[in-house]
């Protein structure tokens, strides 16, 4: 696979973009070269993406966008391979579009992906990080536990999910991690409780100096109310609402500190503390009524 | 051959000597200007039709009767790309309508899109002999142009401009916004091997995502591309110079020249309370969404939200265009807020007219100061400051003054805010060594386009901090010409 190597892929990739004339359709791009059931609802993609594979980092995210009438929806990237120059999206069906994205198999192509879009995670030797993740918040905390990981830090993760099956990548977490702590609402896996009190477990018992958070805007909240108490730094990667997912639309703003961020362009991680998550909460729910099925 | 020298040599063909001499000046000033065709304002403000219709071509050679042929065209020298303005109106005249399109082709990359959305009332119009000298309306230039372009695309036979040899240069056009695509027409014509890098799913830029269908039709706008893909250029989509590939690989996989036209992408608020409500948005998401994403479409599976009463806040075009959209799509209500009075506001006359005509109401010399919401976070109200006129300010135009007390309070349940745009950060951030102001627009030579990197031009918004269409081409058409004598 030397050939994707350097800059000679751009030279192979270029060809191929440009036999395509724009009014022809597209070109024969962004196929999915593996897919994976986590459970019902959770797939994970592993998408052809050599120049995005190539630079994306942690903390990135891409515009996916499926079928000519499709929505661009933004996704953090999970993970890359550069050698295959693939990327994979962990992706939950909860509305039409991501469904539309869960429903596509081995061989077809996504319509549009740009990226990689947002700020790269701020990785640095802190001391001992505590990385929470749920839901499917969950994919693209691997990088960053990786990432921290390799930065040689001291990494606890704290997995939450409603049931045992609806865990995720705990084995890569434990992979890249020097403890990982499971969390299940129903005590069905793990330790019976929510992610807060997985997190506060660990902030009892030793010293914590960076909390990572990633889920949905809900559990973030709590995380972060939490932390703020015990005064522990924390970051949170928000998946907003966006169109363009390059600063063009401002879909996505949040308030960080009363000033207003943009998600796709200043973030997609903040400090948690400073993020109004209320008025976040209200603004994902904009298109509730009106979303298209 | 000097510019000077090109129009003396056209002018004085024989063809062109007799048509002058086959009238008087005092009859061709003797017609009346023409009248645009336009679309019922009751039919067209409940659909995405487009308003102006064009001309006949009776219409258009009447109206190329009244252009004098000056010997000295002061009409060029208003337009940012240099059209050789009496020569095309002269083959209108003649009943050429395919060579006028190829003289429009010839510096102008998107003749079809300037004759629509050109503020020619300010530029070429603006310095014809009937109003310099005559006291008299211009020659519709416009809707010359635009006329000699649908006809030639409706003829079926649209001729691709001649382009030389390929001379085996890479060069990277970041952005297909008009400045970019004007750019890259002209290196196309030069024999450069253009290749222009686009962020969104589609080519064109705010001609597709900013400039409703009713104002010009995406169709249009994929004609005019087609021509430079004829032309050699090629478009890549989904791909962020600065992100996806960075300024150093296109140095490794051998561009020699880049031109930045990436645009002003990113939308300014008023940091007003209850900004970040639901149903406050910007006139780009507005847009975007409906242009764009095409989600008034029921196939389409990205959603808008519908207001009954709307307002939109602003006075420039782009706030004409969001207003206008959301009558388009029901509103009963949709409504101009602007702080200054009609006269200073920075729309087209035309647009203007045509938003009234299909009922827009404009509420000038109010300013919005807060917006209300319910339970839910939707916007409900907002909150008015009446304004009176002042001294002049900055701008030259009379800066609005508050009137204490005199506040009021509307109904809502769809803000655009449509207060301008700031240039998008991603490009200049991402290529070390620009020179970038403190507003965010790159930094260059004014002659030539140049930035503060010898290799890399840019033009248009990024530069420009907002602009016009025909600004940024005209920008694109310097950057080409300063480049090509650089690469020589």
């Amino acid at each position: 696979m030397a050939k994707y190597q350097e800059y000679q892929f751009f030279d192979i990739f270029l060809p191929r973009y440009s036999k395509t004339n724009y009014q022809q359709g597209r070109f024969i791009m962004n196929k999915i070269v593996s897919k994976e059931h986590f459970s019902a609802h959770v797939v994970k993609l592993e998408v052809e993406a050599p120049l995005i594979a190539r630079s994306r980092k942690a903390g990135h995210f891409v515009i996916v966008k499926v079928g000519e009438k499709g929505e661009r929806i933004p996704l953090t990237i999970a993970g890359a391979d550069v050698e295959k120059g693939t990327i994979t999206l962990v992706i939950q069906a909860v509305g039409g579009s991501s469904r539309k994205i869960c429903d596509l198999n081995v061989g077809d192509e996504i319509t549009d992906l740009v990226g990689p879009l947002g700020q790269a995670t701020h990785i640095e030797k802190v001391g001992t990080v505590v990385c929470a993740g749920g839901g499917v918040g969950v994919a693209p905390l691997l990088p960053i536990v990786e990432a921290f990981h390799n930065a040689g830090n001291r990494v606890i993760v704290v997995l939450a999910a409603r049931t045992k099956d609806l865990v995720i990548l705990e084995e890569q977490m434990r992979a890249n991690s020097d403890e990982v702590i499971v969390m299940t609402d129903d005590g069905s896996y793990g330790t019976q409780g929510l992610i807060t009190h997985g997190v506060e477990n660990v902030i009892n018992r030793e010293q914590v100096d960076l909390c990572v958070t990633i889920g949905p805007a809900v559990m973030m909240k709590f995380v972060s109310a939490l932390t703020q108490k015990y005064n522990v730094p924390t970051i949170a990667s928000l998946n907003t609402i966006m169109v363009d997912g390059t600063g063009m639309c401002g879909a996505c703003r949040i308030t960080v500190g009363s000033k207003t961020k943009f998600v796709c362009v200043d973030g997609p991680e903040f400090d948690a503390h400073q993020v109004d998550f209320d008025e976040m909460l209200m603004r994902l729910s904009a298109y509730k009524d009106v979303e298209k099925k | 051959m000097t510019i000077e020298e090109l129009i003396a040599q056209r002018r004085s063909e024989p063809w062109r000597d007799e048509l002058r001499k086959s009238k008087k000046n005092k009859e061709r000033a003797d017609i009346p200007r023409v009248h645009m065709n336009e679309l019922d304002p009751g039919v067209r403000s409940r659909n995405r039709e487009e308003v102006n219709l064009g001309l006949t071509a009776e219409q258009a050679m009447q109206e190329a009767q009244r252009c004098l042929d000056c010997p000295n065209p002061t009409c060029m020298n208003g337009c940012p790309v240099n059209i050789n303005i009496p020569t095309f109106i002269k083959y209108i005249e003649k009943g050429e309508f395919l060579n006028a399109a190829k003289t429009l082709k010839e510096t102008s990359a998107l003749p079809a899109v300037c004759g629509r959305v050109c503020p020619q009332e300010k530029q070429c119009e603006a310095r014809c002999i009937y109003i310099q000298k005559m006291k008299k309306e211009p020659v519709a230039i416009g809707y010359l142009e635009r006329f000699a372009a649908d006809y030639e695309r409706e003829s079926g036979q649209i001729s691709v401009p001649e382009v030389a040899e390929k001379n085996g240069k890479k060069i990277a056009v970041i952005g297909s916004g008009p400045a970019g695509l004007s750019f890259a027409g002209d290196m196309a014509k030069l024999g450069y091997e253009v290749t222009v890098f686009e962020a969104l799913h589609e080519i064109g830029g705010v001609l597709k995502y900013g400039i409703p269908e009713f104002r010009l039709p995406n169709s249009i706008v994929d004609v005019e591309i087609d021509n430079l893909c004829q032309m050699g250029v090629q478009f890549i989509t989904n791909c962020i110079i600065g992100k996806t590939i960075s300024y150093e690989d296109l140095h490794a996989d051998g561009f020699q020249g880049i031109f930045v036209a990436s645009g002003a992408g990113l939308p300014n608020f008023m940091n007003i309370p209850g900004e970040n409500l639901v149903g406050v948005m910007s006139s780009n998401e507005y847009l975007t969404r409906v242009n764009l994403m095409d989600a008034a479409n029921p196939e389409s599976d990205t959603p808008v939200l519908s207001g009954k009463n709307v307002a939109v806040i602003g006075g420039g075009n782009t706030a004409m265009d969001s207003v206008r959209t959301a009558h388009r799509l029901g509103a009963d209500r949709a409504m101009i807020v602007y702080r200054r009075s009609e006269e200073e506001m920075p729309a087209r006359i035309e647009e203007v007219k045509h938003a009234k005509e299909e009922g827009v109401e404009f509420m000038t010399l109010h300013n919005p100061i807060e917006y209300l919401g319910d339970e839910h976070g939707r916007v409900r109200q907002m909150r008015l400051q009446q304004m009176e006129l002042g001294e002049p300010d900055a701008s030259c135009r009379r800066s609005p003054v508050a009137i204490e007390g005199a506040i009021k309070t509307v109904d809502v349940d769809l803000v655009i805010v449509s207060v301008g745009v700031s240039p998008n950060p991603l490009v200049p951030s991402s290529i070390q060594g620009l020179e970038v102001t403190r507003k965010g627009t790159i930094v260059v030579n004014e002659q030539t386009m140049c930035s503060a990197l010898e290799d890399v031009y840019a033009g248009g918004d990024i530069v420009r901090g907002g602009a016009t269409v025909i600004l940024a081409m005209g920008d694109g058409r310097k950057a080409a010409a300063a480049m090509h004598e650089s690469l020589k």
